[in-house]
């Protein structure tokens, strides 16, 4: 048998039964009643116990939202949603929020346990590590790399953060982080001055859902000049049956601040589809950095594409001050359906803005995913580098849109968008669009498609490895660049999970 | 027993149905190091592939014995931790993967088949270490893609490092002479010159004697049209670049 078909073979069996992480968690949870009008909104807000202000802002974006359509642009084929057929807020019950660790409800941290991914975030949950001392999870790509070992976190369990680590700390160093649900109570002029202002109340049809609904979410900001003193991160997991959502984050970085954040996320398996519709918000004034990583693994759906979660998400950063920068680094191996932008405003003059992009389709999955990046400052400076990989039956689509505006003199984009195709039967499309509105901006993109030849699969296997093996590294020789990108703390996981997303017999 | 026992091979392509190998038979004793040689089209490479387990390759008849075990079911990578080893006449480029990560990947991937432990970091740093030395490969190359900008010279060197870092119980040098200057010829050749042993045999596939020159065979095999039409001492392959490969081609007709 030809390696190809073989490796076709073995792709298609991938079960997705196999799904590691599919698993559900029995803490009860307190629902708002099913169906999306204004008192849900309305029993949001009160469950958070929100000032008026923001009732108001949840109440105008719901409005909105009831005038708008959903897009189709995508290329993404999915069943009618049903809005009214879900629940829009689940909190675990009996929650409190919790003082200390020994507060968390041990259901969640045996939760953690089960997810099997023995993050440094884990064991420093679970008291296995005090923070500075050095892990035991360097595996190769760590060699000779020294690993920070410090990582806070704001675990979204849910709908709700129930455990927030590492908050003296950063409270010393100046830094707030904390669920956008305490932020709203506690720095209400931050929320009223940036919640909404890189991503409208009225941007796209899902941002504007998420507005009227969000549950929780990250909120962070490092004031002027302040480094952050760890890596900030967040597990976001959905857990509650037909429970939507929409989780909103917002991190600021004031003048030459500088911060970066992890995002990864697992979810139990599910046999309706869930949605996810989330809105990420990021603003960097002068001479601040931003960096933003995620790993995404949520359910992609059964073997026959039943199932899986539907991931709407909005994400974009705000290049507002001058010379300052937003990086976004993505894994995307989950999901049935990934509908996913994650932009740069370069506004500020000598901006920056980077989009570093792997994005793994198997089985059904369907992938819509890329960047903006928005020229609107001189000499803002942009780098687009995408890795699609499709197998399996899946659809993985680059969309990409680069503008440079009339002020924008010497604005310059570098983009490279690779796709590898395993198997026959899978899509990769390329949709590049660039719009230069001034003489002087450059713009290069360079673009391939490729397929796991077989002779780099035989030359693999005639040295020893199996097709699994041979197809996972030359998948993790095809995303080298990107996977430079992520933090330390996250690539080996991320290396992991390109493998096990890829592979035939799965654990 | 013998090595390698090759019993009226017949092997076609497949999906094409054209046959390549017309009942070859063929033993390789344990350390004997044999040139095949033959004109364009008689097979060679063919055979090549075929004990490495290439796939695209139908055997319809005969049998291929390593150590008296039949290695016709097994994968490329069981053949490979049995000590089969191919050095490609074109290395395949794997871009994005340090000859490194490639290389020790490929051995312990081996060594798990065959029931050992992987090997340790620093074991595997001094093994590259030494045996790149010896071949000219410098640090620079072990950190680029597998053959990635390598100079045809350059792939050639690689393949004989794998060679040597895998530890082969048979080596098929499939035309590893093909675009070496003189230089890179002797530098090769003497990386395959140090792994000669008595535990180690050697298929060494090539159109031309000068290879010979350095490499000098114990036994040359000449191949036409599918089969082995000839055998005889190293004397065989001077005799042949005198009177080339004309008197085999019609008699093989």
């Amino acid at each position: 048998m030809p390696a190809v078909q073989e490796t076709v073979d073995r792709v298609r069996q991938i079960d997705v039964d196999q799904y590691k992480y599919g698993f559900v968690t029995d803490i009860e949870s307190e629902k708002a009643p099913k169906g999306l009008n204004e008192d849900t909104v309305r029993f949001i807000s009160a469950k958070k116990n929100e000032p008026q202000w923001m009732l108001d802002w949840r109440l105008e974006a719901f409005r909105r939202w009831q005038t708008m359509k959903e897009p189709t642009w995508a290329r993404v084929s999915y069943p009618k949603i049903d809005y009214q057929d879900a629940y829009y807020y689940a909190a675990p019950k009996a929650f409190k929020a919790p003082k200390s660790l020994a507060d968390v409800d041990p259901e969640l941290l045996r939760t953690y346990e089960k997810l099997g991914i023995p993050l440094k975030e884990q064991e420093i949950l679970a008291g296995v590590r005090k923070q500075g001392e050095p892990s035991t999870l360097d595996g190769d790509m760590l060699e000779g790399m020294r690993s920070s070992g410090r990582v806070a976190v704001d675990a979204v369990f849910d709908s709700v953060s129930v455990a927030t680590t590492f908050k003296e700390e950063l409270k010393r160093a100046g830094v707030i982080f904390m669920p956008m649900s305490e932020a709203i109570q506690e720095h209400p002029d931050l929320i009223k001055k940036y919640l909404g202002s890189v991503v409208p109340t009225t941007d796209n049809f899902f941002a504007t859902l998420n507005s009227a609904v969000f549950s929780d979410g990250s909120f962070v900001y490092v004031p002027k000049g302040v480094r952050c003193p760890m890596e900030l991160s967040t597990y976001f997991r959905i857990n509650e049956q037909n429970t939507g959502q929409f989780e909103r984050t917002l991190i600021i970085a004031d003048e030459g601040a500088y911060v970066s954040y992890l995002e990864g996320c697992t979810a139990p398996m599910r046999d309706e589809n869930q949605l996810h519709a989330a809105v990420v918000e990021l603003v960097t004034l002068d001479n601040a950095e931003i960096k933003y990583s995620t790993v995404q693994n949520w359910y992609p759906g059964d073997a026959d594409g039943k199932g899986g979660i539907f991931n709407f998400v909005t994400k974009r950063g705000d290049c507002r001050g001058k010379n300052s920068k937003i990086s976004w680094t993505q894994v995307e191996t989950g999901s049935a359906i990934t509908w996913k932008y994650p932009s740069c405003i370069l506004r500020g003059d000598g901006s920056r803005g980077e989009f570093y992009s792997i994005a793994i389709s198997n089985g059904h999955q369907q992938v819509d995913s890329g960047t903006k990046m928005i020229h609107l400052g001189k000499n803002t400076v942009s780098r687009i580098i995408s890795k699609g990989i499709s197998a399996g039956k899946s659809q993985n689509t680059y969309r990409g849109l680069v503008t440079a505006h009339r002020r924008a003199t010497g604005a310059r984009n570098f983009t490279n968008c690779d796709s590898l195709l395993i198997g026959d039967k899978c899509g990769a499309h390329t949709v590049p669009y660039m719009e230069a509105k001034n003489s002087s901006a450059v713009f290069e993109h360079e673009a391939s498609t490729s397929k796991i030849s077989e002779d780099m699969l035989f030359y693999c296997q005639s040295r020893g490895m199996s097709a699994e093996e041979a197809t996972a590294l030359v998948v993790n020789g095809f995303v080298k660049d990107v996977l430079q990108q992520l933090p330390m703390e996250f690539a080996v996981e991320a290396q992991k999970l390109i493998s096990i997303s890829l592979e035939g017999s799965v654990g | 027993m013998s090595l390698l026992e090759i019993k009226n091979l017949h092997v076609e392509i497949e999906d094409e149905g054209k046959k390549i190998l017309n009942g070859l038979n063929l033993t390789i004793e344990k350390g004997q190091v044999a040139a095949i040689m033959g004109p364009n089209g008689s097979g060679k490479s063919t055979l090549a592939y075929v004990l490495a387990g290439r796939p695209g390759y139908a055997v319809t008849e005969g049998e291929i014995l390593l150590n008296g075990e039949s290695i016709l079911e097994m994968e490329p990578n069981e053949r490979a931790a049995k000590g089969v080893f191919l050095a490609f006449q074109y290395p395949v480029e794997v871009p994005g993967v340090a000859t490194m990560t490639f290389l020790r990947t490929a051995l312990n991937a081996q060594r798990k088949l065959r029931g050992e432990n992987e090997v340790s970091t620093p074991e595997f740093i001094k093994m590259v270490r030494e045996t790149s030395d010896n071949l000219g490969i410098g640090q620079d190359m072990l950190r680029r893609g597998v053959n990635v900008g390598f100079s045809g010279g350059e792939k050639k060197r690689a393949e004989i490092l794998q060679m040597a870092i895998l530890q082969p119980r048979l080596a098929v040098l499939d035309e590893t002479d093909s675009g070496l200057d003189i230089d890179a010829l002797r530098i090769v050749s003497e990386g395959v010159n140090r792994l000669r042993s008595p535990e180690r045999s050697m298929i060494v596939i090539t159109h031309y004697q000068r290879l010979l020159d350095y490499i000098v065979p114990d036994v040359v095999h000449v191949m036409a049209k599918g089969r082995v039409v000839r055998s005889g001492g190293k004397e065989l392959a001077l005799e042949l670049e005198a009177n080339g490969y004309a008197q085999y081609t019609d008699e093989a007709a």
